[in-house]
């Protein structure tokens, strides 16, 4: 009884350290062209929330990284990218972290221009429910465009909540924890921007990014 | 060697007919039901259901031997995993579109019952060679399911026909999808989940159909098999 225990518990971790070592190797294969296309994905809502005509620069080039977790709500230097014209700026990416959403951290990132206005919001990675809090991603509903030529006075500004909590923004029918994580999140990230705004936009370019 | 053929032959007609995982054992409803809103979805979701279930069945027919029985499920549970986590992965590297419109259905291949149904009934049972060919069938017999659900849910839907298949297969299949009709707003009820249920009552009546009249039109009785089949009929 005990032997097979043992034996059975040894055979255990043998196809444990198998399929962990399987898992290991193809995740360091697939490791740098899997950071390319999220470049590449990175690069197209870059794009789409930074208008062309607004700058002449190229975004992922000047690239700043924030650590804040207040404003950010993750513990990590996270990159924004600001856009210029004949070298002055004019707008800024800043990606966020929502992370008090219903199934893990939803990756934002959220284009204001120097007046503090929202330029555009998309979802840049989130697990959250299919059907019900997914909605914050832009292919299947178009609920992060009411985020667009929003701004924000101040802390208390009562319109960025969803709109059960007496603001803005519509909540999703079975997901109100989703929206409301999100609202906070851009909230907070413009927030941060309107009062960092002139030490933000000059500060030197420092992250590398990989794109190729 | 005859006698290998017809083993062969049984293998290929229960995974694609008489014990087809989506019509008969109603294995892997929810993402069956989910990401068949459209073809390019299906056809994904569906090869990468087949290749963990080629994988895991040649895996697990491999090491059957070794492993005994009280300890066997949570070592294909933990072969299973590590498959759909390398698909996974090689899908976000290659066929990023893809991996994006799939979401989280594709780690969610791990819970489909297909894949542990047919590492516990059929290749911790047989040999190494009929377990990929049994993984390779009833994988198949799933990805036509699906792809007759998706495509006739696109097109009652959107009046598209492979819409986004560029997101499968590069950029040159952009031109494979099909316009067949302009609409202005979609057919909800084809798009949504209750109109995959409904869809996949008409396929299960349309078997039945042609069963019946397979049935009414053989007046010998087929040779009866002795080949036992475990039978799996829990729902995921």
């Amino acid at each position: 009884m005990k032997k097979s225990m043992i034996k059975n518990g040894l055979l255990l971790a043998v196809f444990a350290l198998f399929c962990t070592a399987l898992v290991a190797v193809v995740n360091q294969q697939t490791f740098d062209k899997i950071k390319q296309q999220q470049q590449l994905e990175l690069k197209r809502v870059l794009h789409q929330i930074i208008p062309d005509e607004l700058h002449d620069n190229e975004l992922t080039e000047y690239c700043i990284l924030i650590h804040d977790e207040d404003a950010l709500g993750i513990d990590e230097p996270l990159p924004s990218y600001i856009a210029t014209k004949q070298s002055l700026p004019v707008a800024i990416a800043i990606e966020a972290v929502a992370p008090d959403g219903y199934n893990g951290n939803i990756r934002l990132v959220i284009g204001i221009n120097t007046a503090g206005e929202v330029l555009g919001v998309r979802t840049l990675n989130h697990s959250e429910t299919p059907g019900l809090g997914d909605k914050i991603d832009l292919r299947k509903s178009d609920w992060v465009l009411g985020f667009n030529r929003k701004s924000i006075q101040d802390e208390k500004d009562r319109l960025w909540h969803v709109k059960k909590d007496g603001g803005d923004f519509d909540q999703f029918t079975g997901a109100t924890i989703t929206p409301r994580a999100y609202v906070k999140a851009v909230k907070n990230a413009l927030l941060y921007f309107n009062s960092n705004k002139d030490t933000l936009l000059t500060r030197p370019a420092n992250c590398e990014v990989n794109y190729q | 060697m005859n006698n290998e053929l017809n083993e062969y032959k049984t293998i290929a007609l229960q995974g694609l007919w008489k014990n087809n995982p989506g019509l008969v054992q109603l294995l892997g409803l929810c993402p069956l039901l989910a990401v068949t809103a459209t073809l390019t979805n299906a056809l994904g979701l569906g090869l990468a259901t087949m290749a963990v279930l080629i994988g895991s069945n040649v895996l697990v027919s491999l090491v059957k031997d070794f492993v005994p029985r009280e300890i066997r499920i949570p070592v294909f549970v933990m072969i299973i995993a590590a498959l759909v986590t390398c698909v996974q992965l090689l899908i976000n590297a290659y066929a990023y579109g893809l991996y994006l419109s799939l979401g989280i259905f594709l780690p969610l291949i791990v819970t489909n019952c297909v894949i542990i149904g047919r590492a516990e009934a059929f290749a911790s049972r047989n040999s190494v060679v009929k377990s990929a060919f049994d993984g390779f069938m009833m994988g198949l017999g799933f990805l036509l399911v699906l792809s007759v659900l998706g495509a006739s849910r696109e097109i009652l839907g959107q009046g598209t026909l492979f819409e986004g298949a560029d997101l499968l297969l590069g950029d040159w299949a952009a031109s494979l999808t099909i316009h067949l009709w302009q609409v202005d707003t979609s057919f909800l009820l084809a798009m949504l989940p209750p109109g995959a249920f409904i869809g996949m009552g008409f396929l299960i009546a349309f078997k039945n159909i042609v069963d019946k009249q397979i049935a009414d039109h053989t007046t010998t009785p087929a040779v009866t098999e002795t080949v036992t089949r475990a039978r799996i009929t829990k729902v995921s």
